[in-house]
């Protein structure tokens, strides 16, 4: 039976499994937009701004494991996707956004609101599609969704003219793809393995780097049973946190720039590090040269290209890490380490970097720990980026799988509220609280109307310090204490949050902290703290830019932190 | 490091915007492409392309990986160690008088290349060959005065029986990949 292209969208839309679509409408797009209230299981979700449509996407993806739908108009809505594409792309965040484009005759011919968005977004998606016959519509978006969501995930893009939207072709879904260029390695070399296994056996001070190719690859139970097995301390990347439970025994914390200073002295100190569903990324190693000195590296990834970008490796492992751990237990040699830990544990004693200072004013770290524990931490957390994406990484303990949601590769400040939309969203039975620097927030901070709107119980906690604290915090350390252009005044986020219809508080006592969580956890909807804390608070341990991971600069003790020009 | 120049040839479907996402990889990742040739294979879908970096083979492979993650590429190996039959064509214009005419065509002679089009003051020569061949009978024509040159990237074959592109028709993947489970599952557990 003839169908349009928007029906042959939206129908392939649901063979596909997507429940919740975050758009904006406008010109190209109204075709689609027309035939959406003839699906109404499809939800559409009104964004303000469409870069909060695609990190919604993503913070939908990163929460429930399933691809995130969005949705934009040509021209500006497109290119408004773009940061949120990238931030995907860095992360591995499965996602696929669509774009109306200008009509078929008037593409190339600068027509309003046309933009090449498929040339733009070529190098941050890992696929993308002009789609110029509604007869390869549903091809187009059977491919986008297994290569967004099959070996490393990814965002891909659909670009349709309006005029594919209102063409009729015959509607068959395809029940599977045909891609002879894309063939995921899912399964380790059995060889390799073996050569890994003897080296994990035979080591002395092992360590594991474990990042979110665990969590992507749900391999919670297999990484548990490879560290207790062999006994081997956990380190986790920054968006690996969630993969292993912190309150472990063998659990180490983060490494890299924030990082506890013990993590780095292991890594430093390693012998065998099995590094597993992560990448290398320059904040987690430090100076590249001199990252892990005495270390062989197995390097476990199902992105063949991500092995030997940054780091020499010594056993490469291509393979999804479930898999390959399942083999690799097998040949897992059960032992101790007794001297080992009793050196790692030595270091955690004399770098405790989990500590809050003794202070009258409202700390920030303090927040965060109350935060865990009125939560119990049962909860996603979702943060910004800078301190208090740190802070939250340091602070809140992860002892459930896959509850930390942060922007790791792009950095991207922003994120924070329409991703915990979309966590919100994906997961409306998880607590979902979004961590905020009063930076970032006002970045996107539009998208409150789409959480009233849609009356998102999501929680948010911003940070306000006043200042964007990460920068400032930079300046105050490598640049002589010159604060240009890092100071904020404003707004009030309270009256803010009550003018777009949300319930708020603002808390500057530490003695009014917990009293105010629960507050917003006991309200039924969505909730805003704004906590005014410490102006010049840092995050240490930091790692200073050009150092080494066991040179961080580490807090409390105030007199050491002398400003480097 | 030793940097030295890699021949990798790549099979790639032959879809509009192929070349564009190959060529913004290059420039993304910081790769220096020395020249790119692409044509047709004996699949009609498929076309073949031969790249030329520069660069350690650390460098080299970690090009090699992210071209082989475009989607439209098939396979792509390097086929540097297999000492390939390498060639490029050029076509030069030469400024030529009755007096230098009989001299040009000697060297032209000499290095197996043609006369393809003559005209009142100048030749226009054709080569094939290497690198290297190109590149001497063009310093030798240079004292003549060159007003143009045309010049292919190269193309290259392994020697032998070798034939690292070949794609059997019908064969499947031996492991065809697992999408991620999209059904609501219980939540995840340690």
């Amino acid at each position: 039976m003839k169908k349009t292209g928007a029906q042959i969208l939206c129908e392939s839309l649901i063979k596909e499994g997507v429940e919740v679509i975050f758009g904006f409408p406008g010109g190209a797009v109204l075709p689609l937009y027309d035939a959406f209230p003839q699906y109404p299981q499809l939800r559409h979700i009104l964004v303000r701004h469409e870069q909060g449509a695609a990190h919604a996407a993503d913070g939908y993806a990163r929460a429930t494991g399933k691809t995130g739908v969005c949705l934009a108009t040509s021209g500006p809505g497109a290119t408004n996707l773009v940061t949120g594409i990238a931030n995907a792309c860095l992360d591995s965040s499965p996602v696929v956004a669509i774009t109306g484009q200008v009509a078929t005759p008037f593409i190339g011919k600068d027509a309003f609101q046309e933009v090449d968005i498929t040339g733009i977004t070529l190098p941050i998606t890992k696929h993308n599609h002009l789609v110029l016959d509604a007869k390869e519509l549903a091809r187009v978006v059977k491919e986008a969704f297994y290569i967004a969501q099959t070996g490393r995930p990814g965002p891909v893009l659909i670009d349709i003219p309006r005029d594919v939207f209102q063409q009729e072709a015959e509607f068959t879904y395809p029940g599977k793809v045909s891609l002879s260029g894309y063939k995921p390695t899912l399964f380790g070399h059995p060889s390799q393995i073996k050569r890994a296994a003897g080296m994990i056996n035979g080591a002395e001070h092992p360590v594991i780097i474990a990042g979110r190719g665990v969590i992507i690859s749900k391999a919670f139970a297999e990484l548990r049973e490879l560290a207790e097995k062999a006994q081997i301390p956990v380190v986790t990347t920054l968006l690996g946190i969630g993969c292993f439970p912190e309150a472990h025994v063998l659990s180490f914390g983060m490494l890299g720039m924030h990082g506890m200073a013990y993590a780095n002295k292991a890594i430093d100190n390693a012998d065998v590090i099995a590094a597993i569903g992560m990448r290398f990324d320059d904040r987690a190693t430090g100076v590249v040269s001199a990252f892990a000195p005495q270390a062989r590296i197995v390097h476990i990834d199902i992105d063949p290209a991500e092995i030997g970008k940054n780091v020499r490796v010594d056993v490469p492992i291509v393979g999804d890490i479930k898999n390959v751990l399942e083999v690799l237990n097998e040949q897992i040699i059960p032992r101790d380490h007794i001297e080992w830990f009793h050196q790692l544990d030595q270091w955690r004693r004399e770098h405790p970097a989990i500590e809050i200072r003794e202070c009258e004013g409202l700390l920030p770290q303090y927040v965060i720990r109350q935060i865990y524990e009125v939560t119990q931490g049962d909860a996603i957390i979702v943060t910004g980026v800078g301190q208090n994406q740190m802070w939250a990484a340091q602070f809140f303990f992860y002892d459930k799988p896959n509850s930390l949601i942060s922007s790791g590769g792009l950095g991207t400040m922003g994120f924070e509220l329409p991703a915990a939309i979309g966590a919100k969203v994906g997961c409306p039975d998880e607590t979902v609280w979004c961590i905020a620097g009063d930076g970032g927030f006002q970045m996107t901070i539009q998208e409150l109307a789409t959480i009233a709107q849609e009356n998102i119980a999501v929680k948010i906690a911003i940070i306000n310090n006043g200042y964007l604290g990460m920068v400032r915090q930079w300046q105050e350390l490598f640049y002589g204490r010159r604060y240009v252009h890092t100071q904020l005044s404003g707004p009030d986020f309270v009256k803010i949050a009550e003018a777009y219809g949300l319930a708020a508080l603002r808390v500057r006592d530490k003695r009014e902290v917990t009293a105010a969580i629960e507050k917003a956890m006991e309200h039924q909807g969505p909730f805003l703290i704004d906590f005014i804390v410490e102006p010049e608070e840092n995050v240490f341990p930091i790692v200073p830019p050009g150092a080494t991971l066991v040179e961080a600069l580490e807090l409390p003790r105030p007199e050491i932190v002398t400003p480097l020009t | 490091m030793v940097t030295t120049k890699h021949t990798l040839v790549a099979l790639v479907e032959d879809k509009p915007g192929v070349l564009n996402r190959m060529a913004s990889l290059f420039r993304r990742r910081n790769f220096n492409i020395e020249s790119i040739a692409v044509g047709h294979t004996e699949q009609p879908s498929l076309s073949r392309m031969t790249v030329v970096v520069e660069g350690d083979n650390a460098k080299v492979e970690q090009v090699r990986k992210q071209l082989d993650k475009v989607i439209e590429v098939v396979k792509i190996v390097d086929i540097t160690e297999d000492e390939p039959v390498a060639r490029e064509l050029a076509l030069l214009k030469v400024k030529a008088t009755a007096s230098t005419r009989s001299e040009i065509i000697q060297i032209v002679d000499i290095f197996r290349a043609n006369i393809v089009d003559v005209s009142a003051d100048s030749l226009m020569v054709e080569v094939t060959g290497d690198e290297e061949k190109v590149d001497s009978l063009l310093e030798l024509l240079r004292g003549f005065g060159i007003r143009e040159i045309a010049r292919t990237g190269r193309i290259a074959l392994p020697r032998g029986g070798i034939a690292p592109l070949l794609v059997e028709e019908g064969k499947k993947p031996k492991q065809p990949p697992k999408p991620l489970p999209s059904e609501a599952e219980s939540p995840p557990n340690w």
